[in-house]
């Protein structure tokens, strides 16, 4: 049964949404409520059914759906109500939701902090603006990762996957557990934009070739793909002429990169930052909006679900002693900037006085691979708040540095971080 | 004797280190590039006994889904994973499956069980 009230309303139950949940009602929050459009818990991580989850959190190497089930679990646990198989409809500033569903109908409900965990979406054929026909059996990996793994059935006999992300070379090992062929994977930058590891355990050790610097010049196929010719691109991102191979085919996965999803962060009014596509957040999680909170792969996208399950704990914390007694605001914040080769760093923003109380962890992309050893430094204009070793950093995999707590002083002169990744 | 240098890109974490390993015959005599122990242990898996997790899913009836995950409980030997996925595939779990069920006990006589992954409730029949 449903409340008019809530003290913490999460949307969507993957990894983050469960965390905080979770957080929220350990923290003290009295009435939490879950809301999901799937028909249960868990979100992506159900279909994610290879191993790698959990090495951070618990310490062991696990699934997809089993680091799912012990959140599942717990929260079951903890008298959290949950909303399945139901759409928000919209969102408002003053926490206001608006959902429905085959099991409540339409409701209205309010709620004294709202998180947003709706997690990420794949990008699609239309947004790489892929030129050719339009037949069957172009999917995105995370679409053919749903058939295969939950509903059961093959999208097709002879792959192609475009994107050396991680669901792609993932996706490549199962479909050749399943008995498919996959001719090629093609990455149109110059290095692979998915972990090392799995290059080595999901196309290594199956002698699937990846191309790097190559993309689909064409999809060829009236009702169903019939091949794809590939191109090989130069330093500028251009087809090199005479490269093109036409492969054999009956179907092209792309795995081309995830955007966070934000359409109801936009109606509630939260700003979005252009390079993460997620929401401004502090370093409570908190958006532009004074009690919705967001985590996880809705702010920006991460690599390890560890990772998604910690800023979602995080997030929980927050929206929870939010919804109890509105924290009072220092008001005095800093904010931070991605300086040299930084794409973006998270938070955006941080309460100096938040040194009081823990370090602070800074989370970044880097724009370009450095393969040698590098500093990772907050500075204030040109003075040095702390640095961190890295042997080497890349694109593809997210750097994490704390602002230790002794660099209080340093950081309350400040007006402005910057983060930069220079070489030692 | 004559020294041989081999690479590996460690897959313990998501970390993936690339191991440069200088090897004389059958012995290591030298390991670069690791940023801990266990790129150690890594490296000496890969040359006597490399082994991989496995996970697949396992046909499933009266289940609110059609399969089941499942997976390895600790990584099998590499030659014997196509194997193990053929043996995967003959079997049919009843519904309700709860994670943590054996679906292969000491799969081989590797000591390794393999493991549904979540659970799977039984479809009601109202539903």
């Amino acid at each position: 049964m449903l409340k008019e009230k809530y003290d913490v309303i999460v949307i969507g139950a993957g990894p983050a949404g469960l965390a905080a949940a979770i957080e929220a009602k350990k923290t003290g929050a009295q009435e939490v409520l879950v809301i999901e459009r799937a028909q249960e818990l868990g979100g992506i991580l159900q279909q994610c059914i290879h191993n790698g989850f959990g090495l951070q959190i618990f310490k062991k190497d696990l699934p997809g759906p089993a680091y799912a089930q012990r959140f599942i679990d717990e929260l079951a646990g903890l008298h959290i109500d949950t909303l399945l198989d139901a759409m928000v409809l919209n969102v408002t500033s003053e926490r206001r939701v608006y959902a429905t569903s085959r099991w409540s109908g339409f409701v209205e409900l309010d709620t004294r902090a709202l998180v947003l965990a709706m997690g990420c979406r794949e990008r699609t054929r239309a947004q790489i603006a892929l030129p050719g026909t339009r037949p069957a059996g172009v999917y995105t990996a995370g679409t053919a990762q749903r058939f295969v793994n939950i509903e059961g059935f093959m999208p097709g006999k002879r792959f192609v996957i475009l994107g050396s992300g991680d669901i792609g070379m993932i996706m490549a090992r199962r479909l050749t557990f399943e008995g498919a062929k996959v001719e090629r994977v093609l990455e149109i930058m110059p290095f692979l934009t998915g972990l090392t590891r799995n290059y080595v355990q999901c196309l290594l050790d199956y002698d699937i070739p990846l191309q790097l610097h190559h993309t689909v010049k064409r999809i060829i196929g009236n009702d169903r793909v019939e091949a794809i010719e590939s191109v090989q691109i130069d330093e500028q991102r251009q087809p090199i002429p005479g490269t093109e191979e036409t492969i054999p085919c009956d179907t092209l996965l792309l795995s081309v990169g995830l955007i966070p999803e934000n359409e109801l962060s936009r109606k509630a009014g939260v700003s979005l930052d252009p390079v993460t596509a997620g929401p401004f957040v502090d370093e409570k999680m908190q958006t532009s909006v004074p009690g919705i909170f967001a985590a996880g792969n809705v702010v920006h996208v991460y690599d390890l679900v560890d990772w998604v399950t910690q800023a979602g704990l995080l997030c929980g914390r927050n929206a929870a002693q939010y919804a109890i007694a509105e924290r009072k605001h220092h008001g005095r914040r800093v904010k931070m900037k991605a300086g040299d080769n930084v794409r973006y760093v998270v938070p955006h923003v941080l309460d100096k006085e938040s040194l009081a109380e823990s370090a602070q962890l800074l989370q970044m992309r880097v724009t370009l691979p450095i393969e040698e050893p590098v500093w990772v430094e907050v500075m204030n204009g040109e003075e040095r708040v702390t640095r961190k070793a890295e042997l080497y950093v890349r694109p593809g995999e997210m750097v994490n540095i704390d602002i230790p707590q002794s660099a209080y002083d340093a950081v309350q002169r400040a007006s402005e971080l910057s983060v930069r990744v220079v070489r030692r | 004797m004559t020294q041989e240098h081999r690479k590996f890109i460690c897959i313990t974490c998501p970390r993936g280190c690339a191991l440069d390993v200088t090897m004389e015959g059958e012995a290591v005599v030298k390991l670069e590039g690791n940023s801990c122990k266990r790129g150690v242990d890594y490296v000496t898996g890969e040359l006597k006994d490399p082994r991989r997790m496995v996970t697949t899913t396992v046909r499933v009836k009266g289940g609110v889904h059609p399969l089941a995950p499942v997976y390895t409980e600790s990584p099998i030997p590499k030659p014997r994973i196509l194997d193990l996925l053929a043996e995967i595939r003959k079997i049919e779990l009843t519904a309700p499956v709860k994670f943590g069920d054996v679906v292969i006990a000491n799969a081989f006589g590797t000591g390794v069980n393999v493991l549904a992954s979540r659970n799977i409730p039984a479809k009601s029949e109202a539903s």
